[in-house]
């Protein structure tokens, strides 16, 4: 069970979309798990062939809990008779007798575990491991806790986190929960992650406004010619120009993960959702740095409708690098938001409005928008935020459309 | 016109599948009252397109503003194309 957040206790299985035999390769949707954030498809994280379901519809299983077991290229045919041995100690047996698996803690929905093995919920105390293994076993949302490690003093090394999430052990089943988005989880998700971003990252905040009537008359002709399922909107201009300016500023871009940060090549660039029952979610669009206008508009629809109607993939709600939330055109002057952790970066728009402005020495109407940068002072400075903020209101004077 | 009222309906309530098209009255403001933002009013947009034929250009949007708007609007567009 992947961990798809910070804020992630368990999953429930609700669909396989593979079965054994099947050949896989990186990033193939293999399964559908019902999180805080609705109905996720998980991504396969290594190519191979997989080699058995363990987990059964329905299951709610902690995370770092095995879903399957995969065999990579090289072990391609191990025996059914001899499998291979399970590698988290807390499930040593690979057929214990059936019992109802212990519920992460909080996992509302679920009557309290009866008699029970010791499970996956061990682990959580301090694990020796090295910063790379770490970040690795995040990444596969493998439990540190659950890996023997090779490296001096018992340390989790790259290699046994490597290892360990090809051989991936059983897990008794688990009482079913409600189906559905449960509100009161996702508000509980937001919690936490927001209560981490204000704990332990140092916020500093910048403010700008942002002249738009150019873009505004440009996106207006552009959409004149178009018909409505090619048309833009002012969104797609603000967050194309918030990735275009990250190329000037790096360093506001990336997940602080280990010590020291490094940022990230690529632009995964979160989009703050608003859910209208209450909640929100930030899928990022993956690879946003080469996308014209037209490739983001396209993206932000996609995500859009898949949070509303359908599903988002496991790597586009855990991989964002940055996030932009956008109060649209009906909300307020300015968003002074709380950055997305572990993210270093966070941009705000308030609703574009027309508002006074000199233009050549005389008051003028011209439709503006308010931007707020939210950045982790531990990674970069005001300096440089505002050269980014300088930056976005640039790109946004001659929007690029095709 | 009951017609058109119920086809927006349906691709209303495609676009935001939260909604129940049951509660949902005449003079409800899409963005207002029912909380659409402009990518769902966008893709409102291109559904009715899809459905209608209707070109729907961006200063017409107004007139889409609730259901019973929206049905004038589509049987007036409509009518005159026939």
């Amino acid at each position: 069970m992947p961990s798809l957040g910070a804020d992630m206790e368990a999953g429930k299985l609700v669909e396989w979309l593979v079965k054994p035999g099947d050949q896989v390769k990186k990033g193939d949707v293999v399964a559908v798990v019902e999180t805080q954030k609705g109905a996720i498809e998980i991504e396969i994280f290594q190519p191979g062939r997989i080699e058995e379901l363990i987990a059964e519809v329905g299951q709610t299983l902690p995370v770092g809990a095995p879903l399957a077991r995969l065999a990579s290229e090289g072990e391609m045919a191990p025996s059914p008779s001899a499998p291979q041995p399970p590698v988290a100690p807390q499930s040593a047996a690979p057929s214990p007798p059936p019992a109802p698996a212990p519920i992460a803690p909080a996992a509302p929905s679920a009557p309290p575990p009866a008699s029970s093995p010791p499970t996956a919920a061990a682990g959580m105390g301090p694990v020796l491991a090295s910063p790379a293994a770490r970040a690795r076993a995040v990444e596969l949302g493998v439990d540190l806790g659950a890996i023997p490690g090779s490296g001096p003093g018992g340390a989790v090394l790259l290699a046994d986190v490597e290892q360990a999430a090809t051989h991936l052990p059983a897990e008794p089943p688990a009482p079913t929960g409600k189906p559905g988005l449960d509100m009161a989880e996702m508000r509980r998700a937001i919690a936490t992650a927001m209560s981490r971003s204000k704990r332990e990252i140092p916020h500093y905040y910048l403010t700008h406004e942002i002249d738009l009537q150019a873009a505004q008359e440009r996106l207006t002709a552009v959409n004149a010619d178009r018909t409505p399922d090619r048309r833009l909107l002012l969104g797609a201009l603000l967050v194309r120009a918030t990735v275009g300016a990250l190329a000037k500023v790096p360093e506001l871009n990336g997940r602080f993960e280990a010590d020291p940060f490094t940022p990230a090549a690529a632009v995964h660039c979160g989009l703050a959702i608003a859910m209208r029952g209450g909640g929100l979610i930030a899928p990022a669009i993956l690879d946003a740095q080469a996308m014209d206008v037209d490739a983001i508009m396209d993206a932000m629809r996609d995500l859009v409708a898949r949070t509303r109607t359908g599903r988002l993939r496991n790597s586009e709600i855990t991989q964002g690098t940055i996030t932009v939330s956008s109060l649209g055109e009906t909300g307020v002057d300015a968003l002074t938001g709380v950055i997305y952790p572990p993210q270093v970066a966070l941009v705000g728009f308030g609703t574009p409005r027309l508002k006074p402005v000199v233009l050549d020495g005389a008051i003028v109407a011209r439709l503006s928008v308010t931007a707020t940068l939210a950045a982790d002072h531990r990674i970069s400075d005001g300096r440089r935020g505002a050269q980014f903020l300088g930056e976005i209101a640039r790109l946004l004077q001659e929007p690029d459309i095709p | 016109m009951t017609d058109l009222r119920a086809a927006f309906l349906e691709e209303l309530t495609s676009v935001a599948p939260d909604l129940d098209a049951a509660s949902i009255g005449d003079d409800d403001h899409l963005q207002d009252d029912l909380g659409l933002d402009s990518m769902d009013f966008l893709n409102l947009v291109s559904a009715l397109h899809k459905r209608f034929g209707l070109p729907i250009p961006e200063p017409d949007y107004p007139r889409l503003a609730t259901p019973a708007k929206a049905a004038a609007y589509l049987a007036e567009k409509l009518g005159a194309r026939r």
